[in-house]
């Protein structure tokens, strides 16, 4: 505590922080709660007595969790069938299949929604072989969501399950197969048992996503009603702030619960530890009806993937679709005519959001591992809500929140850039921060220490020794913010106004208005401006980083 | 008792295709008989795991064939063998506890429900494991983890037993004493094992017989004692303690067994096998440190200048230049004996009974 006051600049720069996470977290946060016990301007509980017995609160919330376990489900056992081929059988093409699974995590999600309509909808490419099969369908509703959900999330239940897997030490398997275990049998009492935490992890985080997710059920949820979509258009379309409110609260709390059942108590029950160096893998004499089902589901997956964004190249030079199939390139002349100011818009504000972003996500992680002071857990915690809180929780926050003067902050940010830039700063924090405490972390005290003994000043440390080491993880916080920030939506469409747009809002508005054809071509270039955004990256890390692995999108 | 329980003949194994083969084990023919603890012992990457592995079923040689108890297992997979393997690392299931580890196995086999108790808190007293049976492993310190690798593996009552680098994870001290105890408890048992390390110290004490690989290839195969006092090459004196390196040349023979050896102009005579050596040959000596005898320079003898003298408390080491060779020597108790100092001219000498003759091409 004496340290802290000799160091007035770090003193000053802790209560900035929390001055910062207060306005732009946790009021917001709190505004959405009051609002929602706020009817015809009177305190009243009504909102939650009602929730039960009104079908506009009730329905969006089993539809909402039903959709969230089914989409946690099959997006858990397809990305444990992926992360066990590629750890533990010689498929071959690993790296394809890795980057082919994990591509839509880097691609705007409502994009697989669009896809899906431009190849089963009441146009769609494949809808007149299906109905030939099964008969009549809709791909709007809860089927074609669980669909569009598992293609999205499925890919984080694969990153979380192949580190669990790679981390199971072989030589475990090994030895309960020299000790008689078939197959089959070492599966089941000794890779499946370990590998449970990290199962329950990726079903929680799958089912947080699908449940919070906004884009994609915007687009094709049709009848089938979800809190996130309910919440946005009470706000927008009926300006019912208390029950639009309401509703939001209803999303936060069964994804908030997993969050935290995921962080602080399955994450505990983890018996995996990486335990040295592995040994050779167990992959020598696979049996066959163990590689058939994961090859083709490997094969499988990664061609619904190769033909969903296919589509979206195909259907961005059809004429008019469903309608003119002649190819064209007026959708792209009409996206950069049309598109321009949203395409200016979203570059300019992701590229101020960003390095803002990993600067202060850095700063936080360098004091909560590096200084002691009290409230350190509570900063922590704190920069790490936005992570569970859906978005549109915190669209309606900002909304309520800074769309007047209030004693906490005295400017009204509505309307203007500033509050789609903080947004994205404060949502995306999270991410700078895990991976600059990871960084942070692995750095051994010692090596800092070392410099010092040699003659450095802890400045100059900071900047040789320390800084170095820390920047492959910087740029690969850097690459995912930008990401995110390029592509979100749910909480950005609250904040979006006529001055300040962004593309993806202007790709759902193409969809609004059946408009398949510009909505694909805009959402390419969105893939291709992140893909190269990436790439620059990826190059500045290897010029900064020497010995540095390369940018990894997912932390 | 059999003498050839375990057979490993002209194995072979390849690993990597095209240009980037790399021939990891190179045509091992090893026999060990029922009951005998054969030690594979060489630096690393000579081969001596993966030969294991093939033992264990993990590899399945190139080509090349396993019989146990005359049984031919080369393409049997692991689940199937009679070997079971005690791992560098133990590989204990972190989610079982001590007593589900070493019950693993059995219940695999599916004995009986009393059986298994049975056995496993035998095996357990055994090895010393008695009221540890529901810890799990977390709880337990690295002697013990490797106690219940241990017992995980004997209670299997397999045919073969393979240890891999069992003691590499302890702390020094606690190596000595276990493996004491591996191998009190192996003729306890009298099970066949075949135990890899690159520790020579571990496979000297261990060992009924030792097995000396070298890049894929077997060196030697004899007692520790064999393997010490004559080691069949260059590589093997060299790898099995320290080894001073002499040339010279067989001047005459004294007699049908008795050689008379030319080391740098001087004359020694040495006891070899009758005919094994053909007048005028140019020899390699081995001198272990701990054979030659200082003292001070005398006329007419080897002598040479003192380069270095390191006190080591229960013995003086030297380093002698005799006619450019440095020779290593090293006089125990050096309270009894006399000591010389750095720039000192010293008279070196050895017994011919000490000298061990390896033939000038064997050396390279």
């Amino acid at each position: 505590m004496r340290l802290i006051w000799k160091e007035p600049l770090l003193l000053v720069s802790i209560i900035a922080i929390f001055y910062f996470l207060m306005i732009f977290v946790l009021f917001p946060l709190f505004m959405v709660f009051k609002t929602s016990l706020i009817v015809d301007k009177q305190f009243d509980l009504s909102n939650y007595l009602a929730i039960f017995s009104k079908k506009y609160y009730f329905q969006p919330f089993i539809n909402s969790m039903i959709l969230g376990v089914l989409a946690a489900t099959a997006g858990t056992i397809l990305g444990f069938v992926f992360a066990y081929a590629i750890t533990r059988t010689p498929i071959p093409f690993k790296r394809f299949f890795r980057m082919t699974a994990t591509f839509p995590i880097i691609s705007p999600p409502f994009v697989i929604a669009l896809a899906a309509i431009l190849l089963f909808g009441r146009a769609g490419s494949l809808t007149p072989f299906i109905s030939r099969i099964i008969g009549e369908y809709s791909i709007y509703g809860l089927g074609g969501l669980v669909l569009v959900e598992t293609i999205a999330y499925g890919p984080i239940a694969f990153l979380v399950l192949y580190g669990v897997l790679q981390a199971i030490d072989p030589a475990l398997e090994e030895a309960a197969m020299d000790l008689g275990a078939s197959r089959a049998r070492v599966f089941a009492t000794v890779t499946l048992p370990l590998a449970v935490p990290g199962i329950a992890s990726a079903w929680l985080l799958v089912f947080i996503e699908s449940m919070a997710d906004f884009g994609n059920p915007m687009v094709l949820s049709g009848n089938f009603r979800v809190l996130s979509v309910q919440a946005f258009l009470q706000i927008t379309g009926m300006y019912d702030l208390s029950r639009g409110s309401t509703l939001a609260i209803l999303l936060l709390v069964p994804t908030i619960t997993a969050f935290f059942i995921q962080k602080y108590w399955v994450a505990r029950k983890s018996y995996v530890t990486v335990t040295g160096q592995p040994t050779g893998a167990t992959i020598k004499r696979l049996e066959w009806y163990i590689k058939l089902p994961t090859y083709a589901a490997c094969i499988l997956f990664t061609g619904i993937v190769f033909l969903f964004y296919g589509m979206l190249i195909w259907g961005s030079f059809q004429t008019l679709w469903g309608v003119d199939a002649t190819l064209t390139l007026h959708n792209y002349v009409e996206m950069f005519q049309v598109g321009k100011d949203y395409i200016i818009d979203s570059l300019a504000l992701s590229t101020l959001a960003t390095p803002i972003t990993g600067i202060l996500g850095m700063f936080i992680a360098f004091l909560v591992i590096r200084k002691k002071f009290i409230g350190r857990a509570t900063m922590e915690f704190v920069s790490m809500l936005t992570f569970a809180v859906p978005g549109t929780v915190v669209g309606i926050g900002y909304i309520l929140a800074f769309n007047q003067r209030s004693a906490l902050f005295p400017f009204v940010l509505t309307g203007t850039a500033w509050i789609i830039t903080t947004l994205l700063i404060f949502r995306n924090m999270p991410v700078g921060i895990r991976s600059g405490i990871a960084a942070l972390q692995q750095i051994d005290p010692s090596i800092e220490e070392a410099s010092t003994d040699l003659g450095a000043s802890s400045n100059k440390t900071f900047r040789k020794i320390t800084l170095p080491m820390i920047a492959p993880a910087f740029f690969s916080g850097l690459a995912f913010s930008f990401v995110k920030a390029m592509t979100a939506i749910s909480a950005i469409i609250f904040v979006v106004s006529g001055r300040w747009n962004l593309i993806t809002v202007a790709i759902l508005g193409f969809v609004d208005n059946s408009q398949y054809a510009q909505a694909a071509a805009m959402s390419l270039l969105l893939i291709v401006i992140v893909l190269i955004a990436l790439s620059i990256i990826q190059i500045l890390v290897g010029r900064i980083g020497k010995g540095a692995r390369s940018v990894s999108i997912v932390n | 008792m059999r003498p050839d329980y375990l057979v490993l003949r002209s194995l072979v194994k390849v690993f990597g295709t095209g240009e980037n083969i790399f021939t990891a084990v190179d045509n091992v023919n090893i026999e060990v008989q029922e009951g005998e603890l054969v030690t594979l012992l060489g630096p690393s990457g000579c081969g001596k795991t993966t030969t294991l592995r093939m033992i264990s079923g993990f590899e399945i040689p190139t080509s090349g064939e396993i019989f146990i108890d005359g049984e031919d297992v080369s393409t049997t997979p692991p689940n199937q063998r009679p070997t079971t393997m005690v791992f560098q690392n133990y590989a204990l299931f972190p989610h079982l506890t001590v007593f589900e580890n070493i019950a693993y196995g059995l219940k695999i086999r599916r004995d009986s429900k009393e059986n298994i108790r049975k056995t496993a808190e035998k095996i357990m007293l055994l090895v010393g494991l008695e009221g540890l049976a529901e810890r799990s492993p977390a709880q337990l310190s690295g002697g013990q983890q490797q106690r219940v690798s241990l017992a995980r593996s004997l209670v299997m009552e397999p045919k073969v037993l393979l240890l891999d680098e069992p003691l590499s994870n302890l702390d020094a001290k606690l190596r000595v004493s276990t493996r004491l105890e591996i191998r009190k408890l192996q003729q306890r048992v009298g099970i066949t094992s075949v135990y890899v390390t690159h520790d020579q110290e571990e496979a000297m004490t261990l060992s009924d017989r030792v097995v000396i690989m070298h890049q894929g290839k077997i060196m030697q195969i004899g007692t520790p004692q064999a393997i010490y006092a004559k080691p069949a090459n260059r590589f093997v004196a060299d790898f099995i303690g320290k080894a001073n390196f002499l040339e010279g040349r067989i001047g005459s023979l004294a007699s049908r067994n008795e050689i008379v050896l030319d080391i740098m102009g001087q004359k020694f005579q040495v006891l070899v096998q009758p005919g094994s050596f053909s007048e005028g040959a140019r020899v390699f000596l081995v001198v272990r440190p701990e054979s030659v005898n200082l003292e001070p320079k005398k006329p007419d003898t080897l002598t040479g200048t003192v380069q270095e003298a390191v006190y080591l408390g229960s013995q003086m080491v030297y380093e002698v230049d005799v006619a450019k060779n440095i020779i290593t020597v090293e006089v125990a108790n050096p309270q009894e004996h006399m000591v010389f100092k750095a720039g000192e001219e010293v008279t070196i000498s050895f017994q011919g009974k000490s000298l061990h003759i390896l033939p000038y091409e064997e050396a390279h």
